[in-house]
């Protein structure tokens, strides 16, 4: 994990914890890992967010509520959008992963598997809800940027799969 | 402007993806089945975000007040520089997955070309853009297998499609004076390296779909400098319109 380029003040990790991704409402834009910097600097915090896709809708809102959180535990803020480096979905934390799991989201697979399963249709996405593996692709883009469309052949139950990117 | 060449060489990069992701936005509920709506409109998003980002780059070093907004929203027909190719019409879903397979195998290569620009702002834009374009290519070379070797109407469409689309792909690797000068400064891109591999590239995945590699070889062009097909200024119509009867509104 490239987590090391990160650069978060630690009194400010309880705050941006609180933030959430408005697409994913479980998941906390740390656990996203979209905050690169976030540093006390005099009386303004300096932070700098990346888009896990260029057109990502979110990121405005992100950005906006990152400024009332700091701004409701007493900071203003500057906040910039980086592109560089790009963003990663090994860049999700552990327990990113499993909020997105228990979201009803299948987690990205490795880049390897990915492309199995997107291209050459290989069943390897656990279907969030049963567990089963004999899962299919339905359609290489869901409903985000972010996603494909799956189904379990096994609960019937269609599902989001969170593209691996790298 | 000091650097003329630099903003010029950004709206050619630029250009191509706004016009195509408005193309393909404009299927917004019209596609043929949710999944493929679902997936053009996907692909306009992520082409108007790396756009954004061209353009916010190209604003600053314009340097005169001028926004992305402007950029994207308030040239004229003859301003714009994107290739012949992204303005044609969706005529049907094979012209749409021919025009954007032709477009994503030089998408993808022109951008691992400019990940080496000595522009940071460039490298980086096209360093993020190479994971979504990748998804694009995968999409659409899928629909040109899928189509070509699929039903006999499904093939006879495709390779009309194809037929119809290949005069356009030439220009692609056409030089501008803008492209000459930023490849002698090492931020550009030398387009007509490209050319060799685009094409056995694209042979290949025809092949393998069983469609025949168009012979003709009389190429179009234009579209670079300005000179664009009909169909551009009604795309331009109704991109700008809200920008031209709200004057100064913000994406």
């Amino acid at each position: 994990m490239t987590t090391t380029e990160q650069n978060i003040d630690e009194i400010l990790i309880p705050i941006l914890e609180k933030v959430s991704d408005p697409e994913i409402p479980v998941l906390s834009i740390m656990d996203m890992g979209v905050v690169r910097t976030a540093v006390i600097e005099k009386d303004m915090v300096k932070v700098q967010i990346t888009p896990t896709y260029s057109g990502c809708p979110a990121m405005d809102v992100i950005g906006d509520d990152i400024k009332s959180a700091l701004k409701a535990a007493g900071y203003d803020s500057e906040i910039e959008l980086i592109l560089a480096p790009a963003w990663t979905t090994d860049w999700i934390t552990p327990r990113g992963r499993k909020a997105l799991e228990d979201y009803g989201i299948a987690a990205p697979l490795n880049a390897e598997a990915d492309i199995s399963v997107l291209l050459e249709g290989k069943r390897l996405v656990k279907c969030p809800q049963c567990g089963s593996t004999n899962t299919r692709l339905v359609s290489q883009f869901g409903s985000t940027a972010c996603k494909a469309q799956f189904q379990c052949d096994d609960c019937q139950e269609p599902f989001d799969y969170f593209k691996c990117l790298k | 402007m000091k650097n003329k060449n630099l903003y010029n060489y950004i709206l050619g990069i630029a250009d191509n993806s706004l016009i195509l992701g408005q193309r393909l936005g404009s299927l917004t509920g019209h596609g043929p089945s949710l999944e493929t709506d679902i997936a053009c409109t996907n692909i306009s998003l992520d082409l108007f975000g790396q756009v954004r980002s061209y353009y916010q780059h190209a604003a600053k070093i314009a340097g005169d007040n001028r926004s992305e907004d402007d950029i994207a929203m308030l040239r004229k027909e003859r301003e714009y520089v994107n290739v012949l190719l992204v303005e044609q019409p969706n005529t049907d879903f094979a012209y749409t997955m021919a025009r954007q397979f032709l477009f994503d195998v030089y998408h993808l290569s022109f951008l691992q070309e400019l990940q080496k620009s000595k522009d940071l702002t460039l490298s980086a834009i096209a360093n993020k853009s190479i994971k979504e374009v990748s998804y694009h290519l995968r999409f659409s070379t899928d629909w040109i297998k899928r189509l070509g070797d699929g039903t006999a109407v499904s093939h006879q469409k495709m390779q009309e499609a194809i037929d119809g689309l290949w005069t356009y792909t030439d220009e692609l690797f056409h030089q501008t004076e803008a492209d000459k000068a930023m490849v002698a400064e090492g931020i550009g891109v030398d387009v007509t390296l490209l050319k060799e591999a685009y094409y056995e590239k694209v042979g290949a995945i025809l092949e393998e779909a069983t469609l025949e590699i168009p012979e003709s070889k009389w190429f179009q062009k234009g579209g670079k400098k300005g000179i664009h097909t009909e169909h551009l200024g009604y795309l331009l119509a109704e991109l700008q319109y809200m920008q031209r009867a709200y004057p100064n509104m913000e994406w």
